[in-house]
């Protein structure tokens, strides 16, 4: 075993050692887009669509869903935020309309986003909205007052053991966010 | 392991060799880099165990007495970070650059200038994390150290972090290249470098259990080194991977972190398996039984540690299919794990038994550690996590598997490796001591806690209701005996260093066999410069 032999498999091995832990970081940051791909299709972690759905849909009056409504205010955001109707009984395929109303109480303008979240997360594919005040920001002024509307439908695929579904909005303070994204902007 | 032909080496040719601050601090040589990994996570040993007796100090009675929720909190964090990155990891790593070489008859390790810079980046990191220790007692102002546990669940270390996390961040990141570094030049070693006539079916288990290892660091400390990156950008740079509010998920975080979390716990533990398979054998005057076995169950057991992370995330609001996945998948791991511990007890099975001080620490590590596993197999049990989970229940268990699991390992190590290390016996009278006393006080200290875990003291709080009082008091007393114990083996190991013991032969432990018994007591500088012959 020549020593310039030991040396170069020595060299060989490391190098592919090395390439492996780099692809490991690479995989720790493609775990982010796995995970939002695997949630999407299994709907596991309760994520609605952000974007509007097409609204076409057979009714299905057999089955009469109850569709509860909860809000919370993050950490730290001042608003008042509620659902003018705690829950809803729907038929799948039947659109409905639930208002939510949002009022800031600060003495300066908030920018709000609502995420939301649904339960049992099985569900959560099944839910789709037509309009949605969560697929965009808020902005509320000083003491403003808004009624959001929130348009949706159960698909009829919703699985049959389900019949209660829990959907969560939790309203978040984005104003220095968007306001660093905007001043980033114009300085273009 | 077959007869050998050594080659002993000529130890007075070393005029120039470097001596005082250069030998240690450019030293690219395995013994003395091992020895300042040992001596390195010794001393991380007895600060983490300091912080431990701060968090017992204020559990032993109820109510807040010696610091405050904020302080407590940063002493659990710390401990946890000091411990897993700073104690068990440089430990079993000082132990593989000290034998790996001696054990499979190379010269040194396959890249001796890495592993130098392997071993000195971890003092800066250590520096760098206790620091915002020291600043958070200290200093003005008290700014806060990591509290947020060891296991830095976001969004509290990102949104809700203090000014120290982004230290922790650049710590983690330097001790995720030191162990990373040191990994693949174990790797490049054991598969590059044996003594001719070495096949891997030959090396003994403590080199198979450390080349898995080695490949379960290359694998996860990139992850880790990923999780912390998104951290930092999350805190500074305007990303969102684990903020709600900018479309990401906090459960995002568990995952990643799991991910690398889960085979880490691993990582702690194989070289153990390892070295108990050294010493059992040697003391049982009987081969190991089933080999082959063995070294497929660690590899099963590396295997597996990839599928079983979320068993950590039980109660995060798994759907049924996912808890059920990881149930099962963790069930199964302690099937290889079982196969090693009946083949250790097969080992000593009509065996010439004799229990030498290494060999009384193998068997309670094997005692032990078993407990561990069975707590660990109850918490595997989703149904029954939702109650254990974030309990003392999970503290019990962990402690298990690591205090009187790998710790007493690495004691058991030490001292049936000493003799070779320093070329003197440990001191007998004081090792029995330090035996005696750590078996009962980590018993003390450890086993009440499974019961109040089940009775529903939980975690990381910094105080408890009133009926947890009396076995938090005896807990607490559990604590402060093992600490003081652990400094009996302080005194073991500067007698071994100032050469004050029984002077030890090449092979002092009779049944002991392997390359590394057969050089010197204590092992010459360099060693194996022409390699054995293995038959």
């Amino acid at each position: 075993m020549s020593e310039q032999g030991l040396e170069q498999r020595n060299q060989r091995t490391v190098r592919k050692l090395v390439l492996g832990a780099i692809a490991m970081f690479g995989f720790a940051f493609a775990m982010v887009p796995i995970y939002d791909v695997l949630c999407d299709i299994t709907g596991l972690n309760g994520k609605t669509s952000s974007t509007a759905a097409d609204g076409v849909v057979e009714l299905d009056e057999d089955r009469l869903i109850t569709v509860q409504f909860v809000t919370v205010a993050s950490e730290g955001m001042p608003w008042d935020f509620k659902p003018q109707v705690r829950s809803v009984k729907v038929h799948p395929g039947e659109i409905t309309q639930v208002n939510f109303t949002v009022r800031n109480p600060a003495d300066s303008t908030i920018i709000g986003q609502a995420i939301p979240s649904v339960t049992p997360g099985l569900a959560a594919p099944h839910l789709l909205k037509t309009q949605c005040f969560c697929f965009n920001n808020q902005t509320l002024a000083a003491g403003g007052e808004a009624e959001m509307p929130m348009i949706f439908y159960l698909d009829p695929a919703l699985p049959k053991h389900i019949n209660t579904i829990t959907l969560s909005y939790t309203m978040f303070d984005v104003t220095e966010r968007v306001m660093a994204n905007e001043d980033k902007l114009a300085a273009r | 392991m077959t007869a050998v032909a050594a080659h002993t080496d000529h130890h007075d040719d070393h005029h120039h060799a470097p001596h005082g601050l250069k030998r240690w601090l450019f030293s690219t040589n395995h013994k003395d880099i091992g020895t300042l990994y040992l001596w390195f996570s010794f001393a991380m040993f007895m600060v983490g165990g300091l912080m431990a007796l701060v968090i017992r100090a204020e559990l032993m009675y109820p109510g807040l007495q010696v610091v405050d929720p904020e302080f407590f909190n940063q002493m659990t964090t710390v401990h946890g970070l000091v411990m897993v990155f700073g104690a068990v990891m440089p430990a079993t790593v000082g132990l593989a650059n000290w034998m790996i070489p001696l054990m499979i008859g190379a010269p040194d390790m396959a890249l001796p200038r890495m592993n130098n810079w392997s071993f000195w980046i971890l003092p800066f990191a250590f520096t760098i994390l206790i620091s915002s220790v020291l600043m958070s007692a200290f200093g003005e102002g008290n700014p806060s150290a990591p509290n947020f546990g060891w296991t830095f669940y976001a969004p509290l270390s990102t949104k809700y972090g203090p000014a120290s996390t982004d230290l922790f961040i650049l710590s983690v990141h330097m001790m995720g290249i030191s162990s990373i570094m040191g990994a693949i030049n174990v790797i490049v070693t054991v598969l590059n470098m044996r003594a001719p006539g070495m096949t891997m079916m030959k090396m003994p288990l403590f080199v198979w259990t450390w080349l898995i290892t080695a490949f379960l660091l290359v694998a996860v400390m990139p992850v880790l080194a990923g999780a912390v990156t998104m951290m930092l950008t999350d805190r500074h740079f305007g990303t969102s991977f684990f903020n709600a509010a900018g479309g990401g998920d906090p459960v995002l975080f568990q995952h990643i972190f799991w991910f690398f979390g889960h085979p880490e716990v691993y990582i702690m533990i194989l070289p153990s398996f390892g070295i108990v398979s050294a010493i059992i054998p040697t003391f049982a005057r009987k081969h190991l039984f089933g080999y082959a076995s063995m070294v497929y169950a660690t590899a099963s057991i590396a295997l597996l540690s990839f599928v079983v992370w979320a068993h950590h995330m039980f109660t995060v609001g798994m759907p049924l299919a996912g808890t059920l996945f990881f149930m099962y998948m963790t069930m199964l791991i302690s099937v290889p794990t079982g196969v090693k511990v009946f083949n250790w007890v097969a080992t000593m099975w009509r065996g010439s038994l004799t229990f030498e001080l290494p060999m009384k620490w193998a068997l309670a590590f094997v005692v032990l550690f078993t407990c561990g596993g069975l707590s660990g197999l109850m918490l595997a049990m989703t149904p029954v996590d939702f109650q254990y989970h974030d309990t003392y229940f999970v503290v019990a268990h962990f402690h298990y598997v690591l205090v009187s699991g790998a710790i007493f390992s690495i004691f058991a190590a030490a001292y049936y490796w000493l003799p070779k290390w320093s070329g003197v016996m440990p001191n007998k009278f004081l090792g029995e001591l330090h035996f005696w006393n750590s078996l009962l006080s980590v018993n003390l200290l450890f086993f009440p806690m499974h019961f109040v875990g089940l009775a529903g003291m939980p975690r990381r709080y910094a105080d408890y209701a009133l009926q947890f009082a009396d076995y938090n008091y005896w807990v607490s007393i559990g604590a402060f005996w093992f600490g003081l114990s652990q400094l009996i083996f302080v005194l073991v190991c500067v007698l071994c260093a100032m050469k004050k013991g029984e002077k030890a032969p090449a092979a002092p432990w009779e049944g002991a066999e392997g390359l590394e018994w057969t050089v010197p007591s204590p092992a010459p500088f360099h060693t194996f410069d022409t390699p054995p012959v293995v038959k």
